[in-house]
């Protein structure tokens, strides 16, 4: 890592789902540097995806601060959010529901421009076939449903949806887990070379370490709401500190004797 | 798409010779004969003169010939003439129509503009007092039995406070009104009616309305409009209420029996000349060419409204495509 530029900086968050009496996320202090992917690991149901919402204001935190350029995202109005929000995206993990249904691809992204104004009006469509096109789709989607595509084309086209804001940080919440082994690495191949290309900031979510293995920089052990152990990723996979990321790399050996970098 | 449609219509040519082939049956079974009326309560009328009525009607003949019979002449669009009077069924049907279609089609769009807003903010603030309150309302005005709301209405709002005419669809002084007063006048006629029939629809649409809402706003999707950095307001009546109406326009088309069944009965206590009140008049009087005739035309309608939903569906949807 060459740049140092703190972007977001997470203090203290927490949350707690009353209902049914869970601390989803305990706590949780860390900084995001600007160009860096950072993994978060750890079980299902621990708190990545809670923490992942949070950070963007999607659910409402207990109390904390979210940094972003001075700024604390948890004070400022909501239509500042909505503004914030052009910078700040996020990739969900079941791209078979995080669609409309009722809307055709090309919709899906033209939205994008007209809430944000990002993109003149005669260059939308111009625009969004461009983007298609970045992420391996073309022009003939434009007018399809996402009924009509397929699992891998539907995460393509919303990643296409996350690009069209030209957002600096984007959150991967296990952007690949839903998807068949064969698409996976397409998905994260074209995941990493946006970020390369864009100089993009990830919080990469995953439960599965040879990913996190494979695209981060930095990794983050998240257990039932709580961090254990933070660090550069190769450190923490060659010698890990805490017992639960012992525990967590030896159950998936397996994946990191195919460690691709 | 248009050969979707020809292929329905000609499926329900055959549901409705079906149709008329059971209410044939279950009608001339029920107790009671067109000749009672004329005949029970007169002892000067004897045994042979029945008989002769019975034969002058066709009503001697077995059930399979008289349907057979009846079945000929609809096919020319010819229902018959009324025992009750002797005028053609289709003349009689034909005039009263009108009414029992402006009272339905005004009670739909009552339903629409009221339910739909009664369901989306029931599901929005879910769990609130309003959504409780409302709960509670569109089941009262569900559970209430027409003919007793009907009346109730009819008493206070009628009689006792006198705001509202009771009965009919116009005054006894009509003629001499302008064009203006005759339409405030029937509209002053209608309002009970209309309520009533509303009322009564409420619940299934706004019902349906809020668990079709509540269910899309679970929905991934939702989370993925407001990350996108929708307000609030566009999330809810942009993606939301966009995919939770379509169920409904289901709903809507499926309902039009019910109408047709609720229009028998408060039109008989309002008094209103519409199809439902003709459609009791001629049960009691057991006038068969008129009931059939009634029966034939509600048939129809419902079946349309059927295939409607089916096609709205459809123009609502993209997800949809007829084949």
């Amino acid at each position: 890592m060459t740049m140092h530029l703190e972007l977001l900086k997470i203090d203290s968050l927490h949350k707690t789902f009353k209902k049914h009496k869970v601390t989803a996320v305990d706590n949780a202090s860390f900084s995001i540097f600007k160009g860096e992917v950072l993994g978060l690991v750890g079980e299902s149901g621990c708190g990545k995806s809670t923490l992942a919402k949070l950070i963007l204001r999607l659910i409402d935190a207990d109390k904390g601060s979210i940094f972003y350029k001075n700024k604390d995202l948890l004070k400022i109005s909501n239509g500042d959010m909505r503004k914030a929000r052009k910078d700040l995206q996020i990739i969900f993990q079941d791209p078979y529901a995080s669609l409309d249904p009722s809307m055709r691809i090309g919709e899906v992204i033209e939205e994008v421009y007209s809430i944000h104004k990002n993109v003149s009006w005669h260059e939308r469509k111009n625009k969004t076939i461009e983007l298609l096109e970045t992420v391996g789709l073309g022009e003939s989607y434009l007018n399809r449903l996402p009924s009509e595509l397929s699992g891998g084309e539907r995460q393509r086209a919303g990643i296409a949806r996350t690009l069209a804001t030209d957002p600096e940080f984007i959150i991967c919440d296990e952007p690949v887990s839903s998807l068949d082994i064969s698409i996976q690495a397409q998905i994260l191949n074209l995941l990493i070379e946006l970020q390369k290309r864009k100089n993009l900031t990830y919080l990469f979510i995953s439960h599965d370490l040879g990913i996190i293995a494979s695209v981060c920089d930095r990794v983050i052990v998240m257990r039932s709401g709580k961090f254990v152990e933070e660090g550069q990723c190769e450190a923490i996979f060659i010698n890990p500190k805490h017992d639960y990321t012992k525990e967590l790399l030896t159950s998936s050996i397996g994946f990191l004797d195919k460690k691709p970098k | 798409m248009n050969k979707f449609i020809l292929k329905r219509i000609m499926g329900l040519i055959f549901l409705l010779f079906g149709i008329t082939v059971v209410t044939f049956i279950v009608i001339h079974i029920a107790p009671g004969k067109p000749t009672d009326l004329e005949a029970q309560f007169n002892p000067k009328v004897s045994m042979e003169a029945r008989e002769r009525i019975s034969h002058l009607y066709g009503l001697d003949k077995p059930l399979a010939i008289q349907y057979i019979e009846w079945l000929k002449r609809v096919v020319r669009l010819d229902f018959g003439i009324s025992f009750m009077d002797s005028r053609p069924v289709m003349q009689k049907i034909l005039e009263r129509i009108p009414i029992t279609l402006t009272i339905e089609l005004i009670s739909i769009v009552l339903i629409l503009l009221i339910g739909i807003p009664i369901g989306v903010i029931s599901a929005v603030k879910e769990g609130s007092f309003y959504d409780k309150f409302m709960t509670v309302f569109v089941f009262i005005g569900f559970a209430a039995p027409t003919f007793w709301l009907s009346l109730i209405l009819m008493d206070f709002i009628g009689v006792r406070w006198g705001l509202l005419p009771i009965s009919g669809i116009k005054s006894l002084e009509f003629e001499k009104f302008g064009f203006l007063e005759k339409a405030i006048d029937i509209s002053k006629h209608l309002v009970l009616p209309v309520l009533v029939s509303a009322f009564g629809g409420l619940a299934g649409i706004s019902r349906y309305m809020r668990s079709s809402m509540l269910n899309v706003l679970k929905q991934d999707y939702i989370r993925t409009a407001r990350a996108k950095g929708l307000t609030e307001k566009e999330v809810l009546y942009k993606h939301a209420l966009k995919n939770a109406l379509l169920p409904v326009v289901t709903i809507l088309g499926l309902s039009v029996p019910g109408l047709i069944g609720g229009s028998v009965i408060f039109e008989s206590i309002f008094s209103i000349p519409g199809m439902g009140r003709l459609f009791y008049e001629s049960v009691m009087a057991r006038d068969y060419p008129v009931i059939m005739g009634v029966l034939v035309i509600g048939a129809i309608l419902t079946l349309l409204g059927n295939l409607l939903a089916d096609i709205s569906y459809a123009a609502v949807d993209p997800r949809i495509k007829l084949e």
